[in-house]
């Protein structure tokens, strides 16, 4: 089972675009596939079409009274079910230093880590959709994920984020997931966007050479409640998302 | 994603008449829920599916069922529990044409092997099924249970036939009812619930009664267990005697042609095995009750089924080593498993030689003439009674017989002494298997339990009877192999030391079983025995 998170300390740069449409492609490709909603706002359960709720709350998963395998959800799709958010995920970080039964971890920030394991047979791929933040919910997230695929603005600001991130992760003792970013909400007509792509694909190899264009389609996702790799699959969205995912397949 | 549907229905509609009754399902389903039909995806075809078992229905017996789903390439094999409870899944490459001996490594082999071995998986029913799916949604767009709608065409491949009486019959394509399944979205037990509680109320909606391969049977005019080498006839005590013999040896005769065509097609060795003891059973009955019978019938055919048994010994006996050998390389302590190889290819060969014999022997005049001239005598003799006036009834006949047969036994058995020859003891074998044939012949007669007591006793004397002629018989045939390898120059030095390791191996397990006779030959023919025979035979006093 491998584990993808995508994650970034900035709210409304991509992330659960690309958490969904990732997931879906890899679903398409006949891996098995889990998506965990862990955003209070719960996006990615709106987006198939599911219902922000999971019975007793994050508090029943996170203490383990409640199996993380009663809560999934099978989605429209062949292979990709969801572990819907709620909105009691507001508190995780509480829930996440708070008593859990089985909890041989100790330390609160493999907690989520532990909660996945059992999963391991069923599951081929986890993707993580992480609220945005650093809080211990992002630090298990880091923990507990093989792969943090991290979309970025193309701004010389949201490269500092890359780095400080970079740091963060290399700070880990024993497990240290590998880092994968990708330009997001990218626009060719913007030079500084231009320019930004263009340098950091050169210095950095942990930068995707795919980057997802800002584009009216995939804002369409929340109309149409699909991916877009599922409702306009021809779309140059849908490319950028499939390419960006073949390049996760070779580079981690 | 979606777990496996355990609502099944099946539309109870005239032909024709299926897209209507559909349609109201479809109907009353949209009561509750947003219906919208599920294209199919790209390039998928109809749903091939091929159900498994061996010629006599043992994962059928054992209440599983085996199908392999076959895919663009290779394929998934599930085993289930007859009522759908799924056992054990593995991937498959690809299905061999012909029936396979073993199935490829995996959870599904590891479930079954036991059961099966040695008998080969045939093809037992196969089916083409085009599904439409329908999506059941809720008010947010979601689909929370689907329906699936099944049209399967259904045909039984060609195999050996089961039973001499049933192959005129057997229609090989049929179409099913179409069936209705609701499969459930992960999540959403209780939506599949509510769609499955509409449905049951739509009139021409039925409940499944049976799985798909069940229904598919029927409708081919299969029945399962069809195959059994048992002998049980039907008889009853007061039938006239010849009318019970003749159906006795029919049934016999089934099971001899029954295995013909698995023989001939080399599927596995059981068929020559169950061929060859319905061959010696039917020698045993002629031998022993064939005093019913007209003179001339028993004594030309008395000849015939010695030498339908003579032809099959020599590929019956290289199965015998061939199954064996494994076990046999394992047990060497001096030599190596290897050394034993040349002697597997020398058997092989042989095999292979002997097969195409026998093959020419069951395919010609000689066993034709016995199969139709000898049904036809005996279908007369059930039909018409006997040529003599006042027969005596099937009882009678049983009693006399097998009373005659255990004294000989007992007589035989207790002279037999430690310095007595090996002859003795393989004389007692026959007498004893002849005992058991009138026993297993007559069973229906017979009181159950005290019939499972003599029995039991029985069989553990023929056990330790067979070890000590068996191991005699294969030492002696491991040294002219040995002879017949050096002759073809087919035997390196260490193969014939290995060999003579067998050979010892097998001299000491005589040895063994020769110990053991005098034991199981008291329990048998002692007083207890006795009283237990009398019990059988006269009925508890």
């Amino acid at each position: 089972m491998k584990i993808f998170a995508t994650y970034n300390i900035k709210g409304g740069v991509g992330k659960t675009t690309a958490a969904v449409n990732l997931a879906y492609l890899s679903a398409a490709d006949g891996h098995r596939t889990l998506l965990w909603d862990l955003d209070p706002q719960g996006a990615a359960s709106f987006l198939f079409r599911i219902k922000p709720r999971v019975k007793g709350g994050g508090k029943a998963l996170i203490r383990g009274t409640k199996a993380l395998d009663d809560a999934i959800k099978g989605t429209d799709f062949d292979d990709l079910d969801l572990i819907p958010a709620d909105f009691t995920y507001r508190n995780m970080d509480l829930l996440l230093g708070g008593p859990a039964k089985g909890n041989t971890a100790k330390k609160p920030t493999r907690r989520i880590a532990q909660l996945l394991r059992p999963l391991a047979a069923e599951y081929d791929h986890v993707f993580l959709d992480c609220p945005p933040s650093i809080s211990l919910v992002s630090e298990n997230v880091m923990h507990a994920a093989d792969v943090l695929v991290v979309p970025l603005i193309p701004t010389t600001l949201s490269v500092r984020t890359l780095d400080q991130l970079t740091e963060f992760v290399a700070g880990f003792d024993g497990h240290r997931p590998q880092i994968l970013a990708f330009f997001s909400m990218a626009d060719r007509r913007k030079k500084l966007h231009q320019e930004t792509i263009k340098d950091l694909q050169a210095e950095r190899v942990n930068v995707a050479a795919t980057p997802i264009p800002s584009l009216s389609l995939i804002e369409r996702m929340s109309v149409e409640r699909a991916p877009v790799t599922a409702f306009a699959p021809r779309s140059v969205a849908a490319r950028a998302y499939r390419d960006l995912w073949a390049e996760l397949g070779k580079k981690t | 994603m979606t777990a496996p549907g355990v609502r099944g229905f099946v539309l109870e509609a005239l032909p024709g008449d299926e897209q209507n009754l559909l349609s109201a399902a479809l109907a009353t389903l949209a009561e509750a829920f947003t219906v919208i039909a599920e294209p199919a995806a790209p390039g998928a075809g109809p749903r091939r599916r091929i159900w498994l078992d061996t010629f006599d229905w043992r994962l059928y017996r054992a209440g599983l069922v085996l199908v392999f789903e076959q895919a663009r390439r290779g394929g998934r094999l599930l085993l289930s529990q007859a009522d759908g409870t799924p056992q054990a899944e593995q991937a498959v490459t690809s299905w061999p044409r012909r029936p396979p001996l073993d199935l490829p490594e995996g959870p599904v082999r590891d479930r079954i092997i036991v059961l099966t071995r040695p008998r080969a998986l045939l093809p037992v029913v196969r089916a083409v099924s085009t599904a439409s799916v329908t999506r059941l949604l809720n008010a947010d767009g979601k689909t929370v249970a689907r329906l699936v709608a099944d049209r399967i065409t259904v045909t039984a491949p060609s195999q050996p036939a089961a039973s001499h009486a049933a192959t005129s019959q057997t229609a090989t394509t049929a179409e099913l009812a179409p069936r209705l399944a609701v499969t459930e979205v992960r999540g959403y037990p209780g939506q599949a619930r509510r769609a499955s509680a509409l449905l049951a109320g739509v009139p021409g909606v039925a409940p499944a009664s049976q799985g798909t391969f069940m229904a598919a049977l029927t409708a081919l005019g299969r029945h399962p267990a069809d195959y059994n080498s048992g002998v049980a006839a039907e008889i009853t005590a007061a039938m006239p005697a010849p009318v019970a013999v003749a159906r006795l040896l029919l049934r016999l005769l089934d099971t001899v042609e029954s295995n013909v065509d698995g023989v001939l097609r080399d599927i596995d060795t059981e068929f020559l095995h169950d061929l060859r003891v319905a061959v010696r059973r039917t020698r045993s009955a002629v031998k022993l009750l064939g005093a019913v019978l007209p003179d001339e019938l028993a004594k030309h055919y008395q000849a015939e089924f010695k030498w339908l048994g003579d032809v099959t010994t020599p590929v019956r006996d290289l199965d015998v080593h061939l199954l064996g050998f494994d076990a046999m390389a394992a047990q060497l302590e001096a030599a190596s498993p290897a050394d034993l190889e040349p002697l597997r290819a020398f058997l092989a060969r042989r095999r292979a030689r002997e097969i195409r014999r026998l093959a020419a022997a069951l395919r010609g005049p000689r066993f034709r003439a016995i199969a139709d001239d000898w049904r036809k005598a005996l279908l007369e003799i059930r039909d018409t009674g006997s040529a003599r006036r006042r027969p005596p009834a099937a009882v009678t006949l049983a009693l006399s017989t097998t009373g005659r047969a255990f004294r000989r036994v007992a007589t035989q058995g207790g002279a037999i002494i430690p310095a007595s020859p090996p002859e003795s003891l393989h004389d007692l074998r026959k007498r004893a298997k002849e005992l058991r044939y009138l026993l297993e012949f007559f069973a229906p007669l017979h009181d159950p339990v005290a019939y499972r007591k003599v029995v039991g006793d029985l069989k553990q004397l023929q056990d330790c009877l067979g070890d000590f002629q068996d191991s005699e018989v294969q030492r002696g045939e491991i040294s002219s192999l040995a002879e017949a390898m050096l002759a073809e120059r087919a035997a390196p030095a260490v193969t014939l030391l290995a060999m003579g390791e067998i050979a010892a191996k097998l001299a000491r397990s005589q040895a063994q079983a020769r110990e053991e006779f005098a034991v199981r030959f008291a329990r048998f023919a002692g007083p207890a025995g006795q009283e237990r025979v009398r019990v059988l035979l006269e009925g508890p006093s």
